[in-house]
């Protein structure tokens, strides 16, 4: 069958494998050659499509263990983190990292080592997994962690899936004492001002900066910088409005885009417009503290189904990096200035602090500040990221490859000082050829 | 969110099953699922209590060893509230028609197994003066067609099964559900196309079968409205044109 990431771009025939039990998952995993794990398929470019074949998680989705005591959770890989919040919001317990999206699969979350609003502090999902059983190329099944099995434990998180199938995994989920968000919405007039904001105010466990990328001149990199930390008891009791007082709180019902929109709805015009009224209401909005639910807030766009659809359907690229704060503002100021100069349409521009790298050999995340920019695929896009890449390698920077579906292995291998050591281990495992994604073959991992 | 209820899934490891299990656990129901394949019965109880905090056994069950259904019952940790049969068996209708103990398989997995077991937890519903016997048949029992008159025949008895207790236990507090699914995307039917506006998916038999038990009672449900309609018109061609149609 074709199969895409989330970007709708590239598209490629594979073999999908739906493996209902563990133990069938395993013996895919020895017996398929050019195999990849693929779980929600939320990562966007080529990531979770096999270079011959899928080992589709959808059926490993069991819950097995919650200890009340300490958070400690273990589920199979496919489960996804929608439905752990659906399960354990409700009795106090939140995970203790979170993506723009609820719908990712554990697995998916480990193999990509995810981050969210609070990775300045908090880490990345990896440095929140205890352990995890991992089926090699040989239908082994390992138990790895922090004592047994560090290599492929580091080698896996982070690791896109080329070390074997994730089976199950064990983590911790914080309790927290209310379903709310405290939010605090800062406005910054520019680059220099977002930057400075997400540094002085990295005490608030939850923040991101919004850029209105279409801004430039003076304004270039002005954002809305949101602030949030779960709300206590008293913290509701202070803020909340009539209406959250009532206990009517409404779920709005999600808009959903049913077929692609036609490529020309997204244009400079179109985008500067929404970027205008967003900019606006938002600003209108700052300074006073306010509760928000855990969805707005987290996961605004899973607001509205298969908004990756109002690309078209040549589909989109996204591009993530991260520049490490003494090269972010040149840099980013760089890349801004660029895709402000192309006009292209760009929804999403995110920054983001992040802390202390991943402890896996690929995460994405280091020190520094991270850029995430939306591109409708169009003539010369390709041509323009390459551009923008330099900028990142010449900063030291890198890019994340859970969003990548075009870096050169060049950059690639710029970007990431372990790779010799993954390949190492690849090779020692059996990986190499029998573990094969278009991301890998594409990269040369 | 806890309340004293207590359903039994005879089939807990089915699709279905495990589905309809999820949904009264969400409710705070206690859960039984029975089954035979005590190991997958046992994924299954550890994901519904993970998920709901709820309590969730697996006693051991053979739909064709009618023999062991009063030790079975007796054996539960007290009578159930409600109980779900989801117990079926699809087969294969070619070698049906050329081997017996296939098609004898089909009937008992589909008919005898589960009306007796049913059976026996009415009477001790009545007894007891109250209780929610739901029986999952299907569509295929409406009018039996050359490619699954087999499974159709042994379905038609259960739903004329049903039919019969509900009529007779109608003065009592005993309620009996007959839940015709249509297609249903499950392992049973992996493989097969189906068509997408006639299908449901598991989550949607088991609303419905929450639902006609315990919040909107009901008698016979189609749980996709449409297949009403389709089967009252393949019900209604004469036998005549019926028997020369593919269908």
């Amino acid at each position: 069958m074709e199969l895409t990431g989330w970007g709708r771009y590239p598209r490629f025939e594979t073999r999908a494998f739906a493996p209902t039990s563990l133990a069938e998952a395993a013996r895919l995993q020895r017996d398929l050659d050019g195999v990849i794990a693929r779980g929600n398929g939320r990562s966007y470019g080529d990531a979770a499509i096999g270079a011959a074949s899928c080992l589709c998680a959808a059926g490993l989705d069991r819950f097995h263990h919650f200890d009340e005591s300490d958070g400690h959770l273990t589920v199979e890989a496919g489960v996804l983190l929608s439905d752990i919040i659906a399960a354990f919001l409700p009795r106090g317990f939140f995970p203790p990292v979170v993506p723009g999206t609820k719908f990712v699969s554990i697995g998916g979350m480990i193999a990509a080592d995810i981050h969210g609003k609070n990775h300045h502090g908090a880490g990345s999902f990896g440095d929140h997994v205890e352990s995890f059983d991992l089926a090699l190329p040989d239908g082994e099944v390992k138990t790895c962690s922090r004592v047994e099995n560090t290599d492929l434990f580091v080698a896996t998180i982070g690791g896109m899936g080329l070390t074997g199938t994730i089976l199950e995994a064990t983590f911790r989920l914080l309790p927290i004492e209310t379903a709310w968000i405290a939010q605090e919405t800062v406005v910054a007039r520019n680059l220099a001002e977002s930057i400075a904001v997400l540094t002085a105010r990295d005490e608030a466990p939850y923040s991101a900066a919004w850029i209105d990328c279409l801004a430039s001149g003076a304004s270039l990199g002005r954002s809305l910088i949101y602030l949030g930390r779960h709300a206590s008891k008293s913290d509701v009791e202070t803020l909340a409005s009539p209406s959250q007082r009532g206990g009517a709180v409404k779920t709005a019902r999600r808009l959903s885009v049913p077929i692609d929109l036609p490529g020309f709805t997204l244009n400079r015009w179109s985008v500067a417009a929404f970027n205008e009224v967003y900019f606006r209401k938002g600003a209108a909005s700052a300074g006073a503290p306010f509760l928000n639910a855990i969805d707005p807030f987290f996961f605004p766009l899973d607001g509205v189904l298969n908004w990756n659809r109002i690309y078209g359907r040549q589909g989109f690229l996204q591009h993530q990096s991260v520049i490490d704060a003494e090269h972010a503002e040149a840099a980013i100021g760089e890349i801004l200035t660029r895709f402000a100069r192309r006009g292209n349409a760009s929804f999403l521009a995110v920054l983001k602090k992040l802390g202390a790298a991943g402890r896996g050999l690929l995460s994405f995340p280091s020190p520094g500040f991270t850029l995430a920019l939306d591109l409708a695929i169009d003539r010369g896009v390709f041509e323009f990221l390459d551009e923008i890449d330099a900028i990142v390698t010449a900063a030291g920077g890198r890019v994340y490859l859970a969003k990548d579906a075009r870096q050169s292995r060049a950059t690639f291998a710029a970007g990431y000082p372990n790779l010799e050591k993954f390949r190492a281990i690849r090779r020692r495992i059996g990986a190499e050829r029998h573990i094969a994604s278009r991301l890998s073959d594409r990269l040369g991992i | 969110m806890a309340n004293d209820k207590f359903l039994l899934v005879l089939g807990g490891a089915s699709d279905i099953g495990r589905a309809t299990a999820r949904r009264f656990a969400e409710a705070g129901w206690r859960i039984a699922i029975a089954g035979r394949d005590v190991a997958a019965l046992q994924r299954e109880a550890q994901d519904i209590a993970t998920r709901t905090g709820v309590k969730v056994a697996t006693p051991a069950l053979d739909i064709l060893e009618s023999g062991a259904f009063e030790g079975f019952i007796a054996g539960l940790d007290g009578l159930p509230d409600a109980v779900v049969n989801v117990i079926g068996l699809l087969g294969d209708q070619a070698k049906a028609e050329v081997d017996i103990a296939h098609a004898s398989l089909i009937l008992r997995s589909n008919f005898e197994g589960p009306a007796l077991l049913l059976g026996l937890f009415a009477e001790r519903f009545r007894v007891r003066g109250m209780g929610v016997v739901v029986g999952v048949s299907s569509v295929a029992g409406d009018r039996g067609r050359a490619s699954n008159y087999v499974y159709g025949a042994a379905k038609a008895g259960l739903t004329a099964f049903l039919s019969g207790l509900r009529n007779r236990l109608a003065a009592t507090g005993v309620r009996v559900v007959t839940v015709k699914p249509g297609f249903v995307r499950t392992k049973m039917t992996a493989g097969l196309k189906l068509p997408p506006l006639l299908t449901a998916e598991p989550e949607a038999v088991a609303e419905a079968i929450y639902r006609a038990s315990v919040v909107r009672p009901r008698d016979v449900i189609y749980v996709k409205p449409i297949w009403l309609i389709v089967m009252t018109i393949i019900r209604l061609i004469p036998e005549p044109i019926f028997k020369r149609l593919k269908l």
